[in-house]
């Protein structure tokens, strides 16, 4: 299937990369101001951040990384040309039980159902199996972000809690569902 | 979704320490507007230590209980104003404090429009049951503007104001969830 | 209004670091306890530390997490602790953790009692719209505990934790504002 020289960070049009401190705050900065976008991608309250936030919130990120280990962090970059596109990470690493919990986003409108995404998901997945040997990766998402939901199915994972109306949001509750994969499933998935 | 950024004439951004400080110095040379928004003394601080005291604010991150946002007009992007949102979390209850710094902007639907996104954030985006406000009963044009966007009149404190040598009272204001719901529901049909 | 931090066997109380660091010091060399409590690898940590960390968390707490020890109602003994995390604000959703670290209260009523007084006071102190808690699917004294209190399954992450050389699902519970007032004969109001 994949081997040593098959590349980690390399997808067909896009690629995983580090934070560019220079060039990335504005770009995310842009998306915080998407309602749509911090809606879809986060469940506390959303609120617009300036590019100076953002880049103290990488820094604080990079801290925490290089402190406790438990997580691993990408920019999801367009490989023409080294955009900005989105981010993709595993958190809250367990490493006695081998676990992880994913969180991926595209963050412009116009970079939406362009396989982005996927791209992105297959390459943190095979990172997080293959590389940091995790059991399994879980995902948390609003039953409202259809999109995120259908993304995680194509790639087996499976809904296995469901948090009943533990969002709400114009003015009516949601449930909050967690996903599971383990990593049996994504090998079988991976070579079939 | 709806869009809660977005209203029909300004948007809300970010407070940033260094745009705000530098429109809140002009601001705070025009003593009415002081005084209207205000029950402290009016005074005038520098851009310098403005900008450190609103990068202080943002310094640890993103407390729940504090929403502070810039007021942009849709048309040119021009910073006309802010408002901010303080949640007592426990009991569900939100204060508000609203303001237009840049005077051509009164009397125009700004305010109006403003207020509108702020009731929407605190009841759909933050949830609160409650939110309240307090106005000086010598600022008759904001204390319409609350009236139309559906604050009621709770209370008020007896000449607790004292300015130019005149007693004035402070206004206390409130609306609740259920009937911003209602109104919303009024306006749909 | 009621007193919401007695109940009928225990009662809540503020947690004092020095005392506390003691008791988990004991408490946490008994691993059954610690492998019942939490997923992460269960550690032997000096009293020293454990207060500091405890005096660190107390003083963090803020509208986000309240903090308790418990103690037995009528020698004052302390038992265990609960504490009660919001994990999303506009949803008014906390997790609830307990635990008690005298194993001789095992299946006594004492959880059970922990966990009404716990519930009563997320649903009428701090107002929140639902409690969830984790449980481990080998601490099943826990979860017939926390089925009787009134938790709804919600469903389980497969094969969380690696104990033992085994692997063990984490379940999810819930119970909901409306869920536990009607338990309790609709004597709330809101």
């Amino acid at each position: 299937m994949f081997n040593i020289q098959t590349q980690l960070f390399d997808g067909q049009d896009v690629r995983l990369g580090p934070i560019d401190h220079e060039k990335d705050p504005e770009v995310e900065s842009k998306w915080t101001h998407d309602s749509d976008f911090m809606r879809m991608y986060d469940t506390d309250p959303a609120r617009p951040m300036s590019a100076a936030m953002v880049k103290k919130q990488y820094e604080k990120l990079e801290k925490q990384i290089e402190e406790n280990k438990e997580m691993y962090y990408f920019t999801i970059r367009a490989r023409s040309d080294d955009r900005l596109l989105g981010k993709a990470m595993i958190e809250r690493i367990e490493w006695s039980n081998g676990n992880g919990l994913i969180r991926i986003g595209i963050g412009s409108p116009e970079d939406h159902r362009k396989g982005y995404g996927s791209q992105g998901m297959q390459m943190l997945l095979r990172f997080a199996f293959a590389e940091l040997n995790l059991f399994r990766v879980s995902a948390e998402v609003p039953e409202y972000n259809e999109p995120a939901v259908a993304l995680l199915k194509k790639f087996g994972f499976v809904e296995e809690v469901r948090r009943r109306q533990a969002l709400e949001r114009d003015g009516r509750r949601w449930d909050l569902l967690v996903f599971g994969l383990l990593k049996d499933d994504w090998q079988n998935q991976a070579e079939g | 979704m709806k869009n809660i950024f977005r209203g029909e004439l300004v948007r809300i951004t970010a407070e940033e320490p260094e745009a705000r400080a530098k429109v809140e110095v002009r601001w705070q040379g025009d003593s009415e507007l002081h005084r209207l928004a205000g029950a402290e003394p009016a005074m005038m601080e520098s851009e310098k230590k403005l900008k450190e005291w609103f990068e202080k604010q943002n310094e640890n991150g993103f407390k729940p209980q504090r929403y502070p946002f810039s007021v942009r007009t849709l048309e040119d992007d021009k910073h006309i104003g802010f408002f901010g949102l303080w949640v007592d979390l426990i009991h569900g209850e939100a204060w508000v404090g609203i303001g237009i710094g840049e005077r051509e902007y009164w009397g125009k639907g700004y305010g109006t429009d403003m207020m509108k996104l702020c009731l929407q954030y605190a009841f759909t985006e933050l949830n609160v049951h409650r939110v309240s406000l307090g106005v000086h009963e010598y600022n008759p044009r904001a204390l319409r503007s609350y009236e139309k966007a559906g604050f009621q009149l709770e209370g008020r404190t007896r000449r607790d104001i004292l300015r130019e040598g005149v007693r004035t009272d402070s206004l206390w204001m409130g609306i609740l969830r259920d009937e911003w719901l209602q109104m919303q529901t009024g306006d749909q049909q | 209004m009621n007193d919401i931090y007695k109940g009928e066997l225990v009662r809540l109380s503020a947690m004092d670091p020095d005392e506390a660091s003691k008791a988990f010091s004991r408490w946490d060399r008994d691993s059954e306890f610690r492998r019942l409590l939490g997923s992460s690898a269960s550690d032997l940590v000096s009293q020293k530390n454990l207060q500091k960390m405890i005096e660190k968390d107390l003083e963090e707490q803020s509208d986000d997490e309240h903090i308790f020890s418990v103690r037995k109602l009528d020698d004052d003994q302390l038992l265990g602790i609960t504490d009660l995390n919001v994990d999303n604000w506009p949803g008014r959703d906390a997790f609830v953790g307990l635990g008690i670290g005298e194993r001789e209260f095992w299946g006594k009523g004492y959880g059970t009692d922990l966990m009404k007084l716990v519930l009563r006071y997320a649903f009428t102190e701090i107002n929140m719209n639902r409690v969830t808690l984790t449980v481990f699917e080998y601490n099943p004294r826990a979860i017939r505990s926390y089925e009787k209190a009134g938790f709804r399954h919600e469903g389980r992450m497969r094969k969380v934790l690696n104990k033992e050389g085994e692997r063990w699902d984490m379940l999810f519970m819930g119970i909901l504002r409306e869920e536990w007032k009607e338990q309790n004969g609709n004597k709330i109001k809101n």
